[in-house]
């Protein structure tokens, strides 16, 4: 098991390699510039050649890789043109946002979809699995920055049962100290807070939310009418097993393994998602700060915020690896 | 096999001598019934199974073996599978209308079952430690250890060896014939008075297959169960069985002392069978010759016999008249299902 996680981790080095060289190409690659961006488009040439060469934009582009990537290597990942703030820092401020909402949106979509998916595979081509079919293709099918503005419209303008942006309430004492602010509420042992962490959670949670679990329930769904046709689940019906123990141990345990994978490939999906969710609420994430740094050209800001994004997939798609493996022991004794 | 565990479970279930045959089946009758078509799988299958007995049923793929073995015990598909009429009863107890819950203690306690696929018949998630265990612990309310002690002795028993350590291990890393063994182990784990092996050497090599069917027959021997050997190779029944009965489209069209039905088969569709397979004991005189045509479409129930289309013997009440089961020369250990029985002239000179 852990020469695997070993090789599985030298090959993220690479991976980051590749795409911070993408990204870095990508950017610069947009039409306008962070000059006329932030000068205006009447600036004087002079004045754009002057914040150029002060940016260092003015060098060939090797050698401005070169350096952003020894930068990089020490940690520094430059300074927002916009802000004038370190990017580290601002990342470091946004990032939990992010995380906070994908997990709490990937939650959702688990604990909810893979149930479902299980039951309807259960109820072959009842009632309740013609309904999850039909319910889990209007899932997939509706945009995401279209179902958050409804939800917003629906659940926060109109009938107020949550608020209608934001991650808490300003006007709290909320200290937000780790920025993970379910977690700050937890440490604070505020149960006010906690309510309106979450409370502020929902909507977003749920709008990112409803593609992975529509995907995660038809994938469940699926897994386990294979797995109900196998040979070992006879097997275990011929011992004389409970329902309820064949269900659990012979048909759940090996249904989940493809939904595992499955989980992994929508981290990249459901960080696309956030960037459009954080936009919709307001939601002070890396999604919505990469969204403000596109109209800026804020070169160091995409270049952070993108390669975060990657960073997670690599490592969740490493997570799911390693949980496939300790779920399947065929590829755990190898 | 003298550990403290193996003792207590072979005190587990004193046998009583069954008042009828320990299994028995009569008339069974089943259908698959989908939106667009209706199988008609099994057509009435009657046999009798008694301890220390092994039967042998053969018939080519598709005859109807494998659905009359998972009826036995409520195994079939629930949506689609119907039994119209029939009647099974384990040790005078009738198990095609017991419930559910008596079901389950039966199977794998009672009656337990051995599939052709060592592959793909064990989880390949759990342990084969764990998979062994749950069944002793369902039936036998065994602890955690006593159930560990006694796969251990099961594993040694049916020719497994090192089985501590073999317990803690997953299917795959297991060889086909071993995987068998611990199918065999798993079905004889609550000692059943009935095992229904189905093609339980078909998936392995030659030389596993006799090792198992040795396995089996042992096992026969000293528990003194009532083996059901399903097979398409006629060649594993006369090694291992006693008697024999011979399926087509899902009826027995001929049945008997199984040194009998090899010596005399009357039925042609037995004979055919005989044919065409290569027998590696000498006195086989008969040249090799599969059997022309392919098996009847089940889609409606047989009004005829159904073996008539592929038939040299054929006649016309063959093609009218459904035949049943009746002696041969007065014989009531040997029945066949035929209006036109091969008589010992016509097969000598056909050979
Ligand atoms: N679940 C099922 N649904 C529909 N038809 C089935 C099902 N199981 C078996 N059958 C059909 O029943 C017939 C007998 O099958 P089976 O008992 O498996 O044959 P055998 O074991 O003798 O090879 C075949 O025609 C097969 O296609
Ligand atoms: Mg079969």
């Amino acid at each position: 098991m852990l020469p695997y996680i070993a090789r599985r981790l030298a090959l993220v080095v690479p991976v980051l390699f590749v795409t911070s060289l993408v990204v870095f190409l990508f950017v610069r690659a947009l039409p306008g510039g962070p000059a006329i961006a932030l000068l205006g488009e009447r600036a004087t040439p002079e004045a754009i050649a002057a914040f150029e060469r002060a940016q260092g934009l003015d060098r060939p582009l090797y050698a401005q890789y070169g350096s952003y990537l020894r930068n990089v290597l020490s940690g520094d990942l430059g300074v927002s043109t916009r802000s004038r703030q370190p990017v580290a820092e601002e990342l470091l401020q946004r990032f939990p946002a992010t995380v906070e909402l994908t997990l709490a949106a990937i939650l959702i979509a688990v604990l909810v979809g893979v149930p479902l998916g299980f039951v309807a595979a259960k109820r072959y081509q009842g009632p309740l699995d013609q309904a999850s079919l039909v319910g889990s293709l209007i899932g997939i099918s509706f945009p995401v920055f279209f179902l958050g503005l409804l939800l917003k419209y629906v659940f926060a303008i109109r009938l107020d049962w949550f608020p209608t942006t934001g991650r808490y309430d300003i006007t709290s004492s909320l200290d937000t100290r780790t920025n993970f602010l379910v977690l700050d509420a937890l440490l604070a042992g505020d149960g006010a807070a906690l309510a309106d962490v979450l409370l502020h959670l929902v909507l977003p949670a749920v709008a990112l939310a409803t593609i992975p679990l529509a995907i995660i329930a038809r994938i469940t769904r699926a897994a386990t009418l294979d797995v109900l046709d196998e040979d070992y689940v006879r097997t275990a019906r011929a011992k004389g097993l409970r329902g309820a123990i064949v269900d659990r141990r012979h048909v759940f345990a090996n249904a989940l393994l493809p939904v595992v994978t499955v989980v992994g490939l929508q981290t990249g999906l459901l960080l696309t998602g956030a960037v459009l969710t954080e936009t919709v609420f307001s939601w002070n994430g890396v999604g919505s700060w990469i969204v403000e740094a596109i109209s800026y050209r804020d070169y160091a800001v995409l270049q952070g915020g993108i390669l975060f994004f990657v960073l997670v997939v690599v490592l969740v798609n490493l997570l799911v690896d390693i949980s496939y493996a300790f779920l399947n022991p065929r590829i755990r004794f190898r | 096999m003298s550990s403290a565990a193996w003792t207590a479970w072979e005190g587990a279930d004193p046998v009583r001598p069954p008042a009828g045959p320990l299994l028995s089946v009569r008339d069974l009758q089943v259908r698959f019934v989908t939106r667009d078509r209706t199988v008609h799988a099994v057509n009435g299958v009657s046999f009798d199974l008694d301890a220390g007995q092994t039967l042998g049923l053969v018939g080519e793929s598709g005859s109807g073996k494998s659905v009359t073995s998972l009826a036995l015990l409520g195994l079939l598909p629930r949506r689609t599978a119907q039994i119209p009429a029939g009647e099974v009863r384990f040790a005078d107890e009738d198990l095609l209308h017991a419930p559910e819950s008596r079901l389950r203690q039966v199977r794998g306690n009672d009656v337990a079952m051995v599939f052709q696929d060592p592959m793909t018949s064990l989880n390949p998630v759990l342990t084969v430690g764990r998979q062994l265990t749950e069944t002793l612990r369902t039936h036998l309310a065994m602890d955690k250890q006593q159930a560990r002690d006694a796969a251990a002795d099961l594993l040694d028993r049916v020719g497994i060896p090192d089985p501590r350590r073999r317990l803690r291990e997953y299917p795959h890393q297991f060889s086909g014939g071993m995987r068998q063994r611990v199918m065999i182990a798993m079905a004889i784990a609550c000692r059943p008075r009935v095992l229904i092996a189905d093609e339980p050497t078909t998936a392995l090599d030659v030389t596993i297959q006799a090792q198992i069917l040795e396995l089996l027959r042992g096992l026969v021997e000293t528990e003194r169960m009532g083996l059901l050997l399903i097979t398409h190779d006629l060649g594993v029944v006369a090694g291992v069985c006693e008697r024999t009965a011979v399926m087509y489209a899902g009826r027995i069209v001929e049945t008997g002392p199984t040194a009998d039905l090899f010596a005399r088969p009357r039925h042609p569709y037995t004979l055919g069978l005989l044919r065409s397979v290569p027998r590696l004991d000498a006195g086989s005189d008969l040249p090799l010759a599969p059997i022309p045509g392919s098996p009847r479409d089940l889609t409606d129930a047989p009004s005829a016999c159904a073996f008539a289309p592929r038939c040299a013997y054929a006649t016309d009440e063959s093609r009218e008249r459904l035949p049943v089961l009746t002696p041969v020369d007065g014989d009531r250990d040997h029945l066949v299902a035929c209006w036109n029985p091969v008589s010992d002239a016509q097969r000598v000179s056909s050979a």
